[in-house]
């Protein structure tokens, strides 16, 4: 079985880089072409021409767009170097480590939110179908899921940070983080974190929230649950362990599903929020046109969601045991 | 025929569904009507020194000037010298012959601004009800383009087979996979963005699901006996696409393009939020909100309707949505919401 599951990951891994490498060509192509580059976004207006030319040839953007592509594969594929950012005037790679780490913390907080609230919310709705209580989660979750992240952080910003004072407005840490202790670090990152974090999972639980419901509804309908009450177990047992347990499948694939969505919103929260991660620092790389670490965080996420759906492909074998023949 | 009444009449009695359909009337005619509804252009600066951040429900008068444009005042009434203004906080006499439209019995009219402002003083419910127009114009439009390449890719792949087929399908697992909203602005960075641009990035960044499900609904009805006949009557195959497969492929994949017309909305929302969508002075709810991103703790209304019109519009579309699919087929109610 480790044999067959070690070829299925090769499989999957290959197919997935190919993908990402694809995606790649494409976006380098997409942004070189686009109107704009680095030297006249970014830099001293008062360049003159001559000085941008030697910036152009420094960057190696003088070359015709088929050499650059070709050097620049070269050097990602044998060498993983992903060149230096115009903006940041370090090596990509080191940038994108900074970035990563908040953008990761934010990632998983949301999904913390989004199936905590979203799984409860849908097991509450399955368990009283058809009551007024369903339809009060249904349509909040619809509401939820047709909400605007954007405006939804804003307004979280303006009533509890501007109004009420209860979070900060924004950003990974307070100005004087360096003075805290480790614990008190801890604790304003995470105060930092919550709004951003409850903005982007709660928008997103709506939808779980629904597939859930759905999923559940469907195998309380099933013999074994008629069977399981005749046994005389209790309705929650039945629900959260047995009906839920075959739900799982779904809500797993769910989880898969949902990391893009996931990783955009993300990018809107962290510009609403100045939160410094790979969303923001996309944005802001794509305003400036630094095209090599555009090229490195659209591989990243595209190696995020990658790297989750292959966790989800293993958590549904170790759910299902019919998957791991 | 039958089946048709059926479904239509069980769409119309879930309260729910109906519900969107009221919204999605409700803000198409306002949108359409636009011109006729809106009290001003949604260009109009109102006197940008005291009509700027007006808050909702406030009102104004309003005195046309003779050179153009308007003054906005607390009150204004017509006296022997002059009119006598009452406007930034000082009264001030203003010779009757500076405004037009004053009756002669000093009748000034009045305004009122029932959303609000905006930081050039223009009227912030005008700007809604043109906003509307150009998002949910967009909506639909790209809804469309999507609609026409999925049918397009998934109609290749479902008749081609083989390599191609699979070649397709592949691509569309992988542009599903990447978070669109990275590959939208990548795009949009591309153009000197205007609406058709704007159109063209989002209706050819979300072809893929309908593409899916046009080629699962071709190859599951290309067995079916009907369609065995037509080929067994030496029909040519292009025509056997357009008269036999696609009118019976479509049910489905329009009930999935209405749901994702406001999935649609949303991005372009966000995409004219970020400032790579509709560009301003065009109003679309997206950019509405952008503007009203910098003043939000001194009006915070400005940004706060536009969102509000947006939420509404997408449910509108998700329940009309959800309420045609239940209709077709309960039980494709589970299907990912993706």
């Amino acid at each position: 079985m480790s044999s067959s599951l070690l070829s299925f990951l090769v499989r999957r891994s290959a197919a997935a880089a190919l993908l990402i490498l694809i995606v790649l060509s494409l976006t380098f192509f997409f942004i070189h072409l686009a109107p704009g580059d680095p030297t006249l976004v970014l830099q001293d207006p008062r360049l003159t021409a001559e000085q941008r030319e030697a910036m152009r040839s420094a960057y190696g953007l003088d070359r015709p767009l088929a050499a650059q592509y070709l050097s620049w594969l070269r050097a990602v594929v044998f060498d993983a170097d992903w060149g230096i950012s115009y903006v940041h005037s370090r090596p990509v790679t080191e940038v994108i480590g900074e970035y990563a780490l908040p953008t990761l913390l934010l990632a998983a907080a949301g999904l913390l939110v989004q199936f905590g609230v979203g799984l409860l919310a849908g097991v509450t709705a399955a368990r009283h179908a058809g009551t007024s209580r369903d339809y009060l989660i249904r349509l909040t979750a619809m509401v939820l899921y047709s909400l605007p992240v954007f405006w939804t952080g804003l307004m979280a910003l303006l009533l509890f940070s501007y109004n009420w004072s209860l979070f900060p407005p924004g950003h990974l840490q307070a100005v004087d983080a360096a003075s805290l202790s480790p614990m008190g670090r801890t604790l304003d990152v995470l105060h930092h974190l919550a709004l951003p974090a409850l903005v982007l999972g709660l928008a997103a639980a709506g939808g779980t929230a629904r597939f859930t419901r759905n999923s559940l509804l469907e195998e309380l309908g099933e013999d074994y649950i008629r069977t399981a009450r005749a046994k005389g177990l209790s309705e929650s047992r039945i629900v959260w362990i047995h009906a839920l347990r075959n739900a799982a499948a779904p809500i797993l694939q769910l989880f898969g599903l949902s990391l893009p969505l996931l990783l955009s919103g993300a990018l809107v929260v962290e510009v609403v929020f100045s939160w410094p991660g790979l969303g923001r620092l996309t944005f802001d790389s794509i305003l400036s046109r630094d095209y090599p670490v555009v090229l490195a965080t659209t591989a990243l996420t595209g190696v995020l969601v990658v790297v989750g759906n292959l966790l989800v492909d293993l958590l549904h074998g170790v759910t299902d045991p019919r998957v791991r023949q | 025929m039958n089946t048709d009444r059926a479904s239509s009449s069980r769409l119309i009695r879930s309260p729910l569904s109906r519900l969107g359909l009221a919204i999605a009337v409700v803000l198409s005619v306002l949108a359409i009507g636009a011109p006729a509804l809106a009290p001003h252009a949604p260009y109009e600066q109102l006197d940008p020194a005291a009509g700027r951040f007006l808050p909702p429900l406030s009102s104004r008068v309003v005195l046309p000037l003779r050179e153009g444009g308007w003054l906005l005042a607390d009150s204004a009434r017509v006296t022997d010298s002059g009119v006598v203004v009452q406007r930034l906080g000082r009264t001030e006499t203003l010779p009757l012959d500076r405004f037009t439209g004053i009756s002669e019995d000093g009748g000034v009219s009045r305004q009122f601004f029932p959303l609000g402002t905006d930081k050039y003083g223009r009227d912030l419910w005008s700007r809604l009800l043109y906003g509307a127009r150009v998002s949910l114009l967009i909506g639909l439009l790209a809804a469309g383009l999507s609609l026409t390449l999925g049918i397009a890719v998934g109609g290749v792949a479902a008749l081609a087979g083989g390599w191609i087929d699979g070649l397709l399908m592949r691509l569309v697992d992988g542009l599903l996979m990447f978070p669109r909203l990275f590959l939208v602005l990548v795009i949009a960075a591309m153009f000197d963005i205007d609406l058709l641009a704007v159109i063209l990035v989002l209706g050819g960044t979300s072809w893929m699901a309908a593409s899916r499900l046009v080629r699962a609904e071709i190859l599951s009805l290309r067995g079916r006996d009907f369609v065995v006949a037509a080929r067994g009557i030496g029909l040519h195959p292009v025509r056997i696409f357009w008269r036999h497969l696609l009118p019976n492929a479509l049910p489905p994949v329009l009930i999935d393009t209405t749901l994702r017309i406001g999935d649609l909305i949303l991005i372009e929302a966000a995409l004219s939020f970020l400032g790579f969508g509709v560009q301003p002075p065009i109003p679309s709810w997206g950019n509405m909100v952008a503007d009203g991103a910098s003043n939000l703790t001194t009006a915070w209304w400005v940004a706060a309707f536009p969102g509000i019109a947006i939420c509404l519009a997408v449910v509108a579309f998700n329940l009309l949505g959800d309420g045609l699919r239940d209709s077709l087929d309960p039980r494709l109610d589970e299907t990912l919401p993706c």
